[in-house]
Parts: structure tokens; C-alpha cells; sequence
């Protein structure tokens, strides 16, 4: 029985993060039919800038919101400079934010090195908790808090504000909202600048789970790719569903049959695919 | 027919008659390597090119040949022709599989789901240790051939490896040509269309895959024989990465395209790992620099470059037309 418990909070705690990572991806995907394959590696990023001011004596809260901050504005300007001149062609913007991310892997790894290292979490949620018999580290409940709120504020921003009403507005036509007035060209630097913003958070956030390590962009975009295939491109609720699936898909299956943790994640892929090809939540893009 | 086919005899025996010029076995290693790049180049033209389907997962084709191959002529104890047929047939059986899942999807979906399906077998050839090896993968996978064909020599696997190559060119010059190739490329540009004319898009589309899967698989073979040893890093994201960089990078659509571009990746790849050690930075570069400056690849490119020098001679003088009255 604990060992239910604690393997299901570990999976509550990685679907949270990739929630962080996969509704980010999804956003821009819906808004602008752009499939960042650089969020993987802006996620590495933001995890190793974390770990970057944390050394250099700032805490951890710090290192989280500079970090989110540092990526949000590096995805703006990749937008504003690079993304835009290709719009609407799916080829070269696959190609180019797919090198993107090889630039900014590689770079990671020239200015931090191979070494696996580990962001340490703020010490006021170091240590654990006991929940009946079970031992849980406290910090994995914070991701799982953290991560809900940021999926509450998300859903309150895009449901309940002026703006979300713009950005659904051009989810579904951008050439109606451009002539009602909304201003589509900002609103896709801003998207971008908050989709890469939560990608940075999300790799702060966990470091202290996953560690930082060169190649956590390739183990970390198949996961969100999934994600938005599971749950829908577009659709934050699709991102909620399916991250929190492929959460606890992935981590029962890396502990109950380890070799093949990869393989089992077809079959979800296999049982939505065959009924829904646009996902669970996914609506056609056109 | 044989005026477009000569520049391809003249390349293919020119690379064929590398080994009797120049003495190291450098070269031909590496003419191999280039002919074996083509090989798969080509086969994701098929997809790419002339399906309008952006896989970006195709190593998946020939890393399970590869592994199928090196697994069964180690581990399985078969002889190497018939594990290599094994291995080929295996990978097709996998890969209509894999076409029931990616086909259901176009566009930025099928970019997604061939990416993460290459990267689910990618992490089970890189995790189930007991069988593939995981990070180390398999070494001492044998050649076949014996006295008759010693393909251990470079320079006969060469010969192998352009055999191969030059029916590859062949085989999809032909398909190209033919009705199919024609409807293929109409499902790529109107599927809708397609469909209410009566065609059955999904397969067509089918056929393409198929036919990707097994030039894939065929790379995948003889890149197992050359180097003689498999790792999951020929299934990483880097790798189907190169191979889209040389059908683009050369001109997706076109036959020569993935030619070239095979011959300047693998020659770019070789010379980046002598003078400097940061081939994923190249290759992200190399990625920018194409979508920015040459976005159709080289060969329209070059096209496109000829008719932008020709802006720059005199133009001619406008032609003098008598002018109607008008007021009369």
C-alpha cells in the first residue's frame, strides 16, 4: 500500500512538471501552429540558469523566477527575430527551432560541462512527511501543489481575463480577431514569452527531482510530446489530462517493468490515436 | 529517360572508381558512408519530398534493421544473409504498424508522433540492457561474403553499398514517374481533392511510408555491415535529424537532391569531428543558416540563385508598340 501511495505522488509530482513543460507547448502550438521542438531544450536551459544563481549564493525562489524570466524573454526574442519570418511554413520552422534546440543543448553543455548535477530544493522543504505509513519528501509535494496552481492560474488566465479572451479569440481565427482589433502580432510575442517562461519555471522547479544533466531536453520533449498528442494540441485542459496520464503511465511503468518503461508509452499512444487522431481534447487546426 | 539518367552513372562510377585511385582506405570508408547516407537520404524523400509528410523520425527504419541484424547475427547465432532478410522483414512488419499510428495525423501532428515514436524505440534500445546492449549496443556483427565477394575489403563493400544505391535510384526514378508517384504527390499538395476523385489518400500515403521503411531498412543494413557494431545513437533525435538536413538540404522532391545533401552532411560531419569536437552545435547552425538563406535546399536554390544573377544583366529594352489613337 505505501508503495502505491508513494509511487502515485511521484507520478502526480512529474506530470506537474510536465504540465509546466506541455501546456506551454501547446499554447503556441494552438495559437500560432508552431511546434516548438526547442522547449526541451529551454526547459534544460532554465534548469541549468537555476542551478547557475543558486551557486552563486541566491536561494532558490530567486533562481526559479530569474530563470523563468531569462527564458521567457530569450523565447520572445526568438520569436520577435527568427520564428516570425516563417510563418505559416511548417518545414523550416520544424528545422529551425529543432536547431535551436541542438545550439542551446550544446551550449549548455559547453558551459556546464557532462556532469549530472543536482539543483539543491530551498531548504524550508528539504527533508520529508509522513503520510500514514508512507515517507514522502516534502519537496514533491510542493511540486504538486506548485504545479496545480500554476495550472489553476493558467486556466483563470485564459477563462476569465480580457486577454485569455483574445488568445482563445485567435486560437480559433486570427483573422477575425485582427479585425475586431486584437492585436495579434503582440499577443504571439506574449504567448511565446509565457510558454517558454513556464518551460524555464518547470526546469527550475525540477531540478531538485530530476537533476540537471545535458541530455534532460531529449528525455524531457518526447514526455510533452506525448503529452499534446494525448491530450490535444492546443487545449490546456487536453495538457492537464495528459500529462498527469503520461505522469503516471511513465513512472509505474519505470518501476514496474523497467525495460520496457519506454515501450508501454505507445499504448496509450495506440488506444487515443485510434479513436481520436486529433487528441482527446484536440480540435482540428487548420 | 537516359539523358536524365547519365549524370547519376557518371557520379556512381566515379565513387566506384574511388578505391582505384586513391590507395587509403580512408576514402572509400568514407565514399561508403556517403552512399549509405544516400540510400536512406532518398528514402525519407519519399516521405518528405514527395509526400508532404515530415517525419522526423526515420532513423527509427534503420535503427530497427540495424538491430535486428546485429541481434540476430550475434546473439541469434543466423548466418548474415538470412538475419538481414529476417531483420528487413522484421522492420517492415514494425513499420506498418508504426503507419496505423502516424498516418492517422499530417501536418505538425505527424512531425510530433514520428519524433516521439522513433524516441520510445530510441529509449528501449537504450534501457532493455539485456537485449540490446543499452548504451554500449552490440559490437562484432559480421559481414557477409566470403572468397567469391570479400566484403570485409572497403573497397568491395563500397561496391556492395553502390549496388544498393544505384537501384535505390532506379527503383524510385521509376516510382516517381509512374501513376502512383503522380497521385502520391497529389495527396500532397490536394488530399481533399485526391479523396473526392476517388483516390484512397490514407493508402497512398501508406505505399510512401512503406516504401521509406524499406530503403530505410536498407541503410540501416548496410550501415550495421560497415561499421560493424550498433548503439542507440544511431535512433537519436540527432540522427533523424541529419537525414532530414540532407533531403533538405540538398531539395526535398528532387532525385539528385538527397544525393548531394548525404555527400556534403557526411563530409561536413567527418571534417567537423577533425578540427572541432561540437557537431550538434555545427549541425543547429547549419539548421538556421538553411531555413534562413536556402529554405528549398541546394538544388532549387541554385536555380533560384542563377535567376537572381540574371537580374543583374541589362534588361531588354521594351519592346516599341505603335501607340492607337485614341482621340480619333
Amino acid at each position: 500500500m505505501a508503495f502505491w501511495i508513494s509511487q502515485s505522488l511521484n507520478a502526480l509530482a512529474l506530470g506537474g512538471l510536465l504540465f509546466m513543460l506541455a501546456s506551454g507547448f501547446s499554447l503556441i502550438f494552438g495559437l500560432m501552429r508552431v511546434a516548438n521542438l526547442a522547449h526541451g531544450a529551454l526547459f534544460m536551459l532554465g534548469a541549468y540558469l537555476g542551478l547557475a544563481v543558486v551557486k552563486a549564493g541566491f536561494g532558490f525562489w530567486v533562481a526559479a523566477a530569474s530563470a523563468a524570466v531569462a527564458v521567457g524573454l530569450f523565447g520572445g526574442v526568438l520569436e520577435r527575430t527568427l520564428l516570425r519570418r516563417l510563418a505559416g511554413r511548417t518545414l523550416p520552422q520544424v528545422l529551425l527551432t529543432l536547431g535551436l534546440a541542438f545550439i542551446i543543448a550544446d551550449a549548455c553543455l559547453m558551459l556546464w560541462g557532462g556532469d549530472p548535477m543536482r539543483l539543491p530544493p530551498p531548504p524550508e522543504l528539504s527533508g520529508a512527511v509522513r503520510i500514514g505509513d508512507a515517507v514522502f519528501p516534502r519537496y514533491r509535494l510542493f511540486v504538486i501543489g506548485a504545479s496545480a496552481a500554476v495550472a489553476l492560474g493558467l486556466w483563470l488566465l485564459v477563462e476569465r481575463t480580457r486577454a485569455g479572451a483574445m488568445i482563445r479569440a485567435a486560437v480559433d481565427d486570427v483573422g477575425m480577431a485582427r479585425a475586431i482589433g486584437v492585436s495579434a502580432s503582440t499577443l504571439f510575442t506574449a504567448v511565446f514569452c509565457l510558454g517558454t517562461a513556464l518551460a524555464g519555471l518547470g526546469g527550475v522547479i525540477g531540478g531538485p527531482i530530476l537533476s540537471v544533466y545535458p541530455t534532460l531536453d531529449q528525455d524531457m520533449l518526447p514526455l510533452a510530446l506525448l503529452v499534446v498528442i494525448l491530450g490535444g494540441a492546443g487545449s490546456l485542459i487536453g495538457a492537464f489530462v495528459g500529462a498527469y496520464a503520461i505522469g503516471f503511465i511513465y513512472t509505474f511503468g519505470q518501476v514496474l517493468v523497467p525495460d520496457l518503461a519506454y515501450v508501454i508509452l505507445f499504448l496509450p499512444m495506440i488506444a487515443v490515436l485510434s479513436v481520436a487522431p486529433q487528441g482527446l481534447f484536440g480540435r482540428r487546426l487548420g | 529517360m537516359s539523358p536524365r539518367i547519365l549524370p547519376f552513372i557518371m557520379v556512381l562510377a566515379a565513387m566506384a572508381m574511388v578505391p582505384l585511385v586513391s590507395t587509403s582506405p580512408f576514402y572509400v570508408n568514407l565514399t561508403s558512408q556517403v552512399a549509405i547516407a544516400a540510400i536512406g537520404a532518398l528514402g525519407l524523400n519519399v516521405l518528405v519530398g514527395h509526400a508532404g509528410l515530415n517525419s522526423l523520425g526515420f532513423a527509427v527504419f534503420p535503427g530497427l534493421t540495424a538491430y535486428l541484424v546485429a541481434w540476430l547475427s550475434t546473439v541469434g547465432g543466423f548466418d548474415p544473409v538470412p538475419a538481414a532478410l529476417l531483420a528487413i522483414g522484421g522492420t517492415l512488419a514494425a513499420s506498418m504498424l508504426f503507419a496505423l499510428v502516424a498516418l492517422r495525423t499530417t501536418g505538425l501532428g505527424f512531425v510530433m508522433i514520428t519524433m516521439a515514436l522513433c524516441q520510445i524505440v530510441w529509449g528501449a534500445a537504450y534501457r532493455w540492457t539485456s537485449v540490446t546492449g543499452g548504451d554500449n549496443g552490440l559490437s562484432g556483427v559480421p559481414r557477409p561474403g566470403g572468397a567469391v565477394l570479400p566484403l570485409e575489403r572497403p573497397e568491395w563493400f563500397l561496391w556492395l553499398c553502390l549496388c544498393v544505391l544505384a537501384l535505390a535510384l532506379l527503383q524510385l526514378g521509376r516510382f516517381f514517374d509512374s501513376p502512383l508517384g503522380v497521385a502520391l504527390r497529389g495527396t500532397r499538395d490536394q488530399p481533399r481533392r485526391m479523396s473526392a476523385v476517388g483516390y484512397d489518400v490514407w493508402r497512398i500515403r501508406f505505399v510512401a511510408w512503406m516504401l521509406a521503411a524499406g530503403w530505410g531498412a536498407a541503410a540501416g543494413l548496410l550501415y550495421a555491415w560497415y561499421h560493424q557494431f550498433v548503439s542507440p545513437h544511431m535512433m537519436a533525435v540527432t540522427a533523424s535529424a541529419e537525414v532530414l538536413l540532407m533531403v533538405v538540404a540538398g531539395g526535398a522532391g528532387t532525385l539528385a537532391g538527397p544525393l548531394i545533401g548525404a555527400a556534403l552532411v557526411v563530409l561536413l560531419k567527418n571534417l567537423a569531428s577533425i578540427w572541432i569536437d561540437r557537431w550538434m552545435m555545427l549541425l543547429g547552425v547549419t539548421f538556421v543558416v538553411i531555413v534562413l538563406l536556402m529554405p528549398d535546399g541546394i538544388v532549387p536554390g541554385l536555380g533560384r540563385l542563377t535567376a537572381w544573377l540574371r537580374r543583374f544583366r541589362p534588361a531588354p529594352a521594351p519592346a516599341l508598340v505603335p501607340r492607337e489613337r485614341t482621340d480619333g
